[in-house]
């Protein structure tokens, strides 16, 4: 066959495994945005005793390689502890499947990050996160990389759309380099606002935009 | 073993038809010299008069003559000796500034962006949500260092027709005679729905024989008598010295009986087609048409499903047994989405979710309640698994 993917890859993403919505999970995440391309939802039950996952499961906006990593995925982690988890690699993920084209990174570490946002999700929600660091303007920009420019499809640090960012006492203000009556703007605002309020000691988020 | 694909991407490529095949034959083994001038000898005579008869039947579908056609190997180099031609032209005698559209194919884009990077201006005139070039923008955009307006006939993804003849005579400045010239790509249109210069007022047109059943690598350029272009490749004098290279003549022999079978009843059959499957597929829900309603080409449907990913429908659908595209970012080499679905202000959103489905000859009725029942269940099933459309 001339496709690009392995026969592993054309398995999951025919009969993606532990795929669909989970009453009250414990933890979720929601990695990508419909306005710029692919989208991976995760969902825990985790142990509360053995701090190990019972049951994990995804949903997929995207393409072929997004829906078999995300079932890959799934399968890695289901029994493993938390600290387990949050190590599983693209790598071992792409490995798991027989290999993925490198054209595809984009869509398939999309769900491995969905995992260890999922993970990261359950821990800020159970008081687990360790290192408490406190947010810096670093911290903001690191989650603004996992927001999308519809406009491209690329993040909103890697084109240039984050003009400014401050951090005191509990509040962010960001600053996007694109009008306020712009087609996308209220989908951003909601994005960054989404990402970045989770931080343990942020209290509110500015979102503004440049005229 | 691949029979019982039912395809639906006749847009990208067409099957040949045997018939083609049958009168390209002689071409490669009894008639396959080269073709000499008159003074040659008579296998080389022969073959110059089939790829001229040949030539003369082309033309003839266009309303053309026989010397305003020249042969190229398809509608990306026609399109490419259009607007590099006409540059080499008039570039320095007339100005340095190319129109053309947003949503026009590679082969005039990216030959406009070629010579935009050699200091020449070029104008993209956007066009409206279903596609239509703004007629407005585009006679703002014309100045008198326009050389060439580049709009193509109808678009290769929705399927939209422009309305050539306005442009024609915008290009023309309403016959005050502006010198500035029209090329138009009608890659897709050609034989489907009308074109004629001796009505539409446009210099340069390309055509291919690949999108009518014909072989592929043979296609040609309209050249309107008197138009001024030069010859972007060189070599020999060939096809009026405007396209060097010993002469396809099977192919061109093929293209002509390609232009030969193409029939009003065959494009009508197509529509109906096309028709019943827009209409089934519109009764997806969140499902859209992406393109006009009424201006579109007679074999295009192009229909975006929300919260579904096209690479993944066009895999499910090739593993059920249809053959269709996508415009989706995933599925491109470039992982850019469709610049089409974003130059009729549509997000990488509807991109994401666009399936092209393109008839031909030899499609056949069962074809469109077939593809439209794979196309539900598996919109259905991906929708199931996607996380959003759910709240």
């Amino acid at each position: 066959m001339p496709l690009p993917y392995s026969e592993l890859v054309m398995e999951h993403f025919r009969n993606p495994r532990n795929v669909g919505r989970m009453d009250d999970p414990d933890a979720k995440s929601v990695e990508g945005s419909p306005a710029c391309g692919d989208m991976v939802a995760v969902y825990l039950k985790v142990d509360p005793e053995t701090q190990r996952i019972a049951d994990v499961s995804f949903e997929s906006y995207g393409c072929a390689s997004n829906i078999a990593t995300g079932s890959i995925i799934t399968e890695l982690a289901k029994g493993k502890t938390l600290e387990q988890a949050k190590k599983i690699t693209w790598k071992e993920a792409s490995d798991a499947l027989g290999g993925l084209p490198p054209i595809k990174t984009h869509c398939s570490v999309l769900a491995v990050d969905g995992l260890r946002a999922a993970i990261q999700n359950y821990e800020e929600r159970h008081g687990l996160v360790k290192e408490r660091v406190p947010t810096t303007v670093e911290v903001v920009r690191k989650r603004l990389k996992r927001v999308m420019n519809p406009l491209t499809g690329l993040d909103l640090v890697r084109t240039n759309l984050v003009q400014d960012v401050e951090v005191a006492e509990g509040k962010v203000r960001v600053v996007i380099d694109l009008p306020a009556d712009h087609q996308f703007a209220a989908n951003i605002r909601e994005e960054v606002t989404e990402k970045v309020e989770p931080l343990w000691d942020v209290e509110h988020v500015i979102v503004e935009f440049t005229d | 073993m691949f029979e019982d694909v039912v395809y639906l991407d006749n847009a990208a490529a067409t099957r040949l038809d045997e018939r083609v095949l049958e009168a390209m034959k002689p071409y490669f083994f009894d008639l396959y010299a080269v073709a000499t001038s008159q003074f040659g000898y008579s296998l080389g005579i022969d073959a110059r008069d089939a790829l001229d008869v040949a030539r003369g039947q082309i033309a003839a579908a266009l309303g053309a003559g026989l010397e305003e056609f020249v042969f190229t190997s398809g509608s990306t180099e026609s399109s490419n000796l259009a607007v590099k031609g006409v540059a080499l032209a008039l570039g320095e005698k007339k100005g340095r500034h190319i129109v053309t559209s947003a949503i026009d194919d590679f082969p005039v884009l990216h030959s406009a962006r070629t010579l935009e990077r050699q200091g020449f201006q070029v104008t993209r005139v956007p066009v409206d949500e279903t596609g239509r070039v703004d007629l407005d923008r585009l006679r703002d955009a014309i100045t008198p260092e326009t050389i060439l307006v580049s709009i193509q006939a109808a678009n290769q993804e929705i399927g939209t027709l422009q309305d050539l003849k306005a442009i024609g005579e915008i290009v023309r400045g309403n016959g005050k005679g502006t010198g500035t010239l029209f090329h138009t790509d009608a890659t897709h249109s050609f034989l489907r729905v009308p074109l004629d210069v001796r009505e539409i007022p446009v210099d340069l047109v390309t055509v291919s024989a690949h999108t009518i059943h014909g072989p592929k690598g043979i296609g040609g350029l309209y050249v309107r008598e008197g138009t001024p272009i030069r010859k972007w490749m060189d070599g020999g004098f060939q096809e009026f010295d405007l396209r060097p290279g010993v002469e396809n003549i099977p192919g061109a022999v093929g293209f002509a009986k390609a232009v030969e079978l193409v029939t009003p009843d065959e494009t009508a059959r197509l529509r109906t087609m096309r028709d019943r499957l827009i209409e089934r597929l519109l009764q997806v829900p969140e499902s859209r048409l992406n393109g006009h309603p009424v201006h579109r080409l007679p074999h295009n449907a192009n229909i975006s499903f929300r919260f579904v990913e096209g690479e993944s429908l066009l895999l499910h659908l090739d593993m059920r047994g249809f053959a269709v595209s996508t415009g989706s970012a995933c599925f491109s080499r470039s992982l850019e989405a469709s610049h089409v679905i974003l130059g009729i202000g549509g997000n990488h959103e509807r991109a994401h979710g666009s399936v092209r489905f393109t008839f031909g000859r030899f499609n056949e009725d069962e074809d469109v309640d077939a593809v439209a029942k794979a196309v539900e269940e598996v919109v259905a099933d991906l929708r199931r698994i996607s996380p959003l459309g759910k709240d």
